[in-house]
């Protein structure tokens, strides 16, 4: 049903640490490789050879700079996934039953059998979360690895969402977020997480991590060091048949 | 957003049949025989094109009769359950106009009401998404339940009445282009609230997650239609409502009444392009654009 639950026994999600975070596409990666080799359709490519390729992903790392007023401009890198929202506006778009949030966990998934490719719920998400796949025609979407996190078949150190297994810097966490003893929620309070448009009401349950202060060194314009010294604009008067050609053009 | 003809179709045909149904539910005309199958097929033909217009926007159409079934939470849903009733109970008072040359009020009364909601409720799958904050805004409804009023109206050969609806559409129209221009900078969202990074400093994108093109960039950031908005509204406003008042106004003749259809068409199909094509959606907040 695309009814929303009232409330989820557990909130699973992730944190994810705009700090360390280095923008290195790992979890892209990891990511396209576990959701095109196990549940549901894969993650086509469409073009992959020719001029124009494009591709269905679950995650994406953009990159952005923040000017600041006081100091130097600072590069953050920001991978996004589906943020798993309470209030999530692609499920109760869905016509057809497709899309639902589950109870017992939170997780946001896609019957993809029941759904007809209309594309209502992509354009519902604020955030981009949604890939209509270009092969398939059905939607897709992070299902936070919903065939890892439970599978017994697993060694334990693999049963979590394969870009947080893969992510080489940390910067990516997962765990139940509606429990306040948790080492994600703890994260959270530590390093004050935040929401990403919290103005659009969905209540999402992934959170981001901002950025540690950088160092600033004490030194207030390191590129007037490199001015040139003054008095040393002016280059030596050139000699012999150069300088009189410069003389000489000079009176003209 | 990405203006598909399949959608523009689906809005502005079914949009019209519709509002044509309403009025001869509501018995503002009262057709009966050849003249019954003439009006009532045009409702039904037209409600019907568009209709299956909207389904070849699906990628899975063979599975579209699940699109029935989530109408306490989807407008979508909604919108195929009503649009399915319409046509249902709107049938014997069309049967008994065109054979038996008698009108069931009380079933052309409630098929007219569903005309009018089904019409909102096509309207609604699209104010009802906050993300794309011009649409998400009360005079989205009123554009295309006066659109389809009107042309209704025109079809139905009611012509004062169409008059006056037509010059409401322009109203509706110019209402929504007014207050839509504002509802992005009010929705709160930026660069700054979408990385959550805007208490830094000026946020802005340094590198796409990829090079290419994808599916996001093709579906919720469609730029070239903001660029023509302004000639669009007038095309829209002139040929969708303003040109068919002012033919309407002339003494009643067929040139006069096919004229003004024609034009109203080729202005919605106008005004519809544009209510996609210079839809922003926040998720280009991502992508600097």
């Amino acid at each position: 049903m695309t009814q929303l639950p009232k409330s989820t026994q557990k909130k699973l999600g992730l944190v994810i640490d705009l700090d360390t975070c280095v923008g290195c596409h790992a979890c892209v990666i990891s990511c396209k490789g576990w959701n095109t080799q196990n549940y549901g359709a894969p993650l086509s490519d469409m073009d992959a050879y020719g001029g124009e390729p494009e591709g269905t992903f679950l995650n994406r790392v953009h990159s952005f700079e923040v000017a600041r007023e006081q100091a130097p401009p600072m590069v953050v890198h920001f991978p996004k996934s589906c943020l798993h929202c309470d209030d999530a506006p692609c499920v109760t778009v869905c016509p057809t039953g497709a899309s639902y949030k589950r109870v017992e966990d939170g997780i946001v998934l896609v019957n993809e059998d029941a759904c007809i490719g209309c594309g209502l719920c992509a354009w519902a998400c604020p955030y981009g979360a949604r890939d209509m796949d270009g092969a398939e025609k059905v939607m897709k979407k992070c299902t936070l690895c919903v065939d890892r996190i439970y599978n017994e078949n697993l060694p334990s150190e693999d049963r979590e969402p394969a870009c947080v297994r893969t992510c080489p810097s940390n910067a990516r966490h997962f765990g139940d977020l509606s429990d306040p003893e948790s080492e994600v929620s703890k994260l959270v309070a530590a390093r004050e997480g935040f929401d990403l448009m919290p103005e659009q009401g969905t209540a999402p349950v992934n959170k981001y991590l901002p950025p540690r202060a950088r160092d600033s060194l004490d030194i207030p314009d390191l590129a007037s060091l490199c001015d040139p010294v003054p008095g040393d604009e002016t280059t030596p008067a050139a000699k012999g048949f150069l300088g009189w050609l410069d003389r000489a053009l000079e009176k003209i | 957003m990405h203006p598909a003809p399949s959608l523009i179709i689906f809005t502005t045909l079914s949009g019209i049949g519709f509002g044509l149904l309403a009025w001869l539910g509501f018995g503002l005309r009262t057709p009966t025989g050849i003249a019954a199958i003439v009006f009532f097929g045009l409702g039904y033909g037209l409600a019907g094109i568009g209709l299956i217009a909207a389904a070849f926007h699906l990628g899975h159409p063979e599975r579209a009769l699940l699109a029935f079934t989530q109408w306490r939470s989807s407008w979508l849903s909604r919108e195929a359950v009503l649009s399915a009733a319409t046509l249902a109970i709107m049938a014997p008072h069309a049967a008994a106009s065109a054979f038996w040359d008698t009108q069931l009020p009380v079933l052309g009364w409630i098929g007219g009401a569903l005309s009018l909601v089904t019409i909102f409720a096509t309207a609604m799958i699209y104010a009802q998404i906050r993300a794309v904050p011009r649409w998400h805004h009360w005079s989205t409804p009123p554009v295309f339940v006066l659109a389809g009023l009107a042309g209704g109206a025109l079809l139905a050969a009611k012509l004062t009445l169409a008059l006056w609806l037509m010059l409401a559409l322009s109203l509706a129209m110019v209402a929504h282009w007014v207050a839509g221009d504002r509802r992005f900078a009010n929705s709160g969202s930026d660069a700054g609230t979408a990385t959550g990074l805007g208490n830094l400093g000026k946020v802005r994108l340094l590198e796409p997650p990829h090079s290419g093109r994808n599916y996001l960039l093709r579906e919720m950031v469609h730029i070239v239609g903001r660029k023509h908005a302004h000639k669009l509204r007038l095309i829209a406003l002139g040929l969708g409502a303003l040109a068919p008042a002012l033919l309407l106004m002339l003494p009643a003749s067929y040139v006069a009444a096919f004229l003004a259809l024609g034009l109203h068409l080729a202005g919605m199909l106008a005004q519809r392009w544009l209510f996609f094509a210079e839809a922003e959606h926040v998720v280009g907040l991502y992508y600097g654009r």
